[in-house]
């Protein structure tokens, strides 16, 4: 990953990909890609399985070499699995400061996690929560280092049907609150339409498709072309807009 | 559930052996049960050394071997080669234990320490450590240094086996995580790995401290000066059974007492694990 010299566009950017290839040996999954996001943008990510969206995402994160192009992230990104990855032998607290350098750590990760609504559970054990609180110790992990973007890979994808519901609010306050620029990576078209600022459709390795959502007028219209993009077909047209 | 029902069940027609009076236990009486057969056991040889039925000298009446504990305990030889034979297992453990639990980190972590050191060590491995025992007195002669050398042997393996086993296991997804947090080399070994490895480590120790125990029971029976196994080659000298039995006792004792302290560091040490931890 290139990281370069904080130019003045890192005022306003969270990331900037400029031509980014990711290959597998001969097979190339992304090609010449090129994203910006902005400070406090949430932009949702959409496609088919192996459309190479988790790719981009573990591009962003530096967790993957890539084989051509920038990536130019202002400091460290922040990463949410879709498994909530808490340490089992660490307390909650000591997880949400996993890598965190700073004298006040325990207050730090009292003040994430009491966003998160666990703020009475500091000393607990991962084996105690449910999927739903484990995902928001995971989230709080994720902003207590104030990044200033935030990868989310599918993090509600394995959460019941009400839970999901919670969190979406859930993050779309903490984003609002602490502004970093989001990338998620969902399946989820109402996920998609509810959190994203904007909405791109990923298809074969580039960006295919993208939608700014301002209005809710523009969701309705956004999700039947979301539809027909992602190749979904329904019986009887497009669903009415409602 | 009343009586009634229960004869209704027993003498009706639902055919179960959990139903019929008589034979329902609770989980306290089938644990006294559990302890009575032992006992009853050891009153039957009493019984049987008292009148003679079974040879003293051949095996004597439990009364006689806790005698002779008391007796031995009070003029302090018990004691002595108590102490004795647990510092060569203490010393010999730690010996063991260290060099297993560093080869196997290093094989663990790095693929060409695999390379160099692990086929050679599993070889090793292949021979019952106690076969070698000859060469050793060769080496070593009968003292001190023998019987350490055994114990070192027979609880390197196990450790260097779980420990590799354990970092090898560590689910990558966690190791990647701690790159996404920024955790340096150093972090990522303490605060991932090792932890990580841990409940197999445990492991490892729990078989090697039952392997150093069978060691330092074969080492001692040969040219000890002091110790248990000395104890009990002692007393053969003037058929002291009873004082045979009493060191084949304590040495259980012992084999208990260290799986027991395996088993408190597991618990202590894995708190967070849910198969382990003491409890919420």
């Amino acid at each position: 990953m290139t990281v370069q010299p904080p130019a003045s566009a890192f005022r306003t950017n969270a990331v900037v990909v400029s031509g980014l290839r990711r290959a597998y040996g001969e097979r190339t999954v992304i090609d010449r890609l090129d994203l910006v996001i902005g400070q406090g943008e949430f932009v949702v990510l959409l496609g088919e399985s192996g459309c190479g969206k988790t790719t981009l995402l573990r591009a962003l994160a530096g967790l993957d070499p890539i084989q051509g192009g920038t990536v130019e992230v202002p400091g460290r990104p922040a990463v949410v699995f879709q498994e909530h990855r808490l340490l089992p032998w660490e307390t909650l607290w000591r997880n949400v400061t996993l890598g965190l350098r700073a004298a006040d750590a325990r207050a730090r990760a009292a003040a994430a996690l009491a966003e998160v609504g666990l703020g009475d559970r500091l000393d607990d054990w991962p084996r105690n929560l449910s999927g739903g609180q484990a995902q928001r110790v995971a989230l709080a992990r994720a902003l207590v280092q104030e990044p200033k973007l935030l990868l989310l890979d599918e993090p509600f994808a394995a959460l019941d049907a009400l839970t999901r519901l919670r969190m979406h609010g859930l993050v779309k306050d903490l984003v609002a609150r602490h502004q970093p620029g989001v990338l998620l990576v969902t399946h989820d078209i109402d996920e998609a339409l509810r959190l994203g600022d904007r909405v791109l459709v990923m298809r074969r390795g580039v960006i295919a498709a993208e939608h700014r959502l301002s209005s809710h007028n523009a969701a309705a219209t956004a999700r039947a072309e979301l539809l027909r993009e992602l190749g979904v077909a329904l019986d009887g047209g497009l669903p009415s807009s409602h | 559930m009343s009586v009634t029902t229960q004869f209704d069940v027993a003498g009706g027609r639902i055919p179960s052996s959990a139903a019929s009076p008589g034979v329902r236990l609770g989980a306290g009486s089938l644990v006294a049960l559990s302890w009575l057969v032992p006992v009853l056991l050891l009153i039957v040889w009493e019984a049987l050394a008292r009148y003679g039925w079974i040879e003293p000298q051949l095996l004597p009446a439990p009364s006689k071997v806790a005698l002779t504990a008391y007796k031995l305990t009070v003029s302090g030889t018990l004691l002595h080669d108590l102490s004795v034979s647990l510092l060569r297992a203490a010393v010999g453990f730690a010996i063991g234990g260290g060099i297993g639990f560093a080869l196997g980190t290093l094989v663990g972590f790095s693929r060409l320490a695999e390379a160099l050191i692990d086929r050679s060590v599993q070889m090793v491995r292949a021979i019952p450590f106690l076969a070698v025992l000859p060469l050793v007195i060769v080496w070593l002669g009968v003292g001190e240094g023998q019987k350490i050398f055994l114990v070192a042997l027979g609880v390197a393996f196990p450790i260097y086996v779980n420990t590799t086993l354990g970092i090898r296991q560590v689910d990558p997804k966690l190791i990647e995580l701690g790159r996404v947090q920024g955790l340096d080399n150093r972090e990522l070994i303490t605060r991932i790995i090792l932890p990580g490895a841990l409940p197999s480590i445990l492991t490892g120790v729990r078989f090697s401290l039952a392997t150093a125990w069978l060691a330092l029971v074969v080492a001692e029976t040969i040219g000890a000066q002091a110790g248990l196994g000395f104890l009990a080659l002692d007393a053969r000298e003037f058929l002291r059974t009873d004082v045979i039995v009493l060191t084949v006792v304590i040495y259980a004792l012992i084999g208990v007492g260290a799986d027991s302290l395996a088993r408190l560091l597991e618990r202590r040490l894995l708190t967070w694990h849910p198969n382990y931890g003491a409890g919420r």
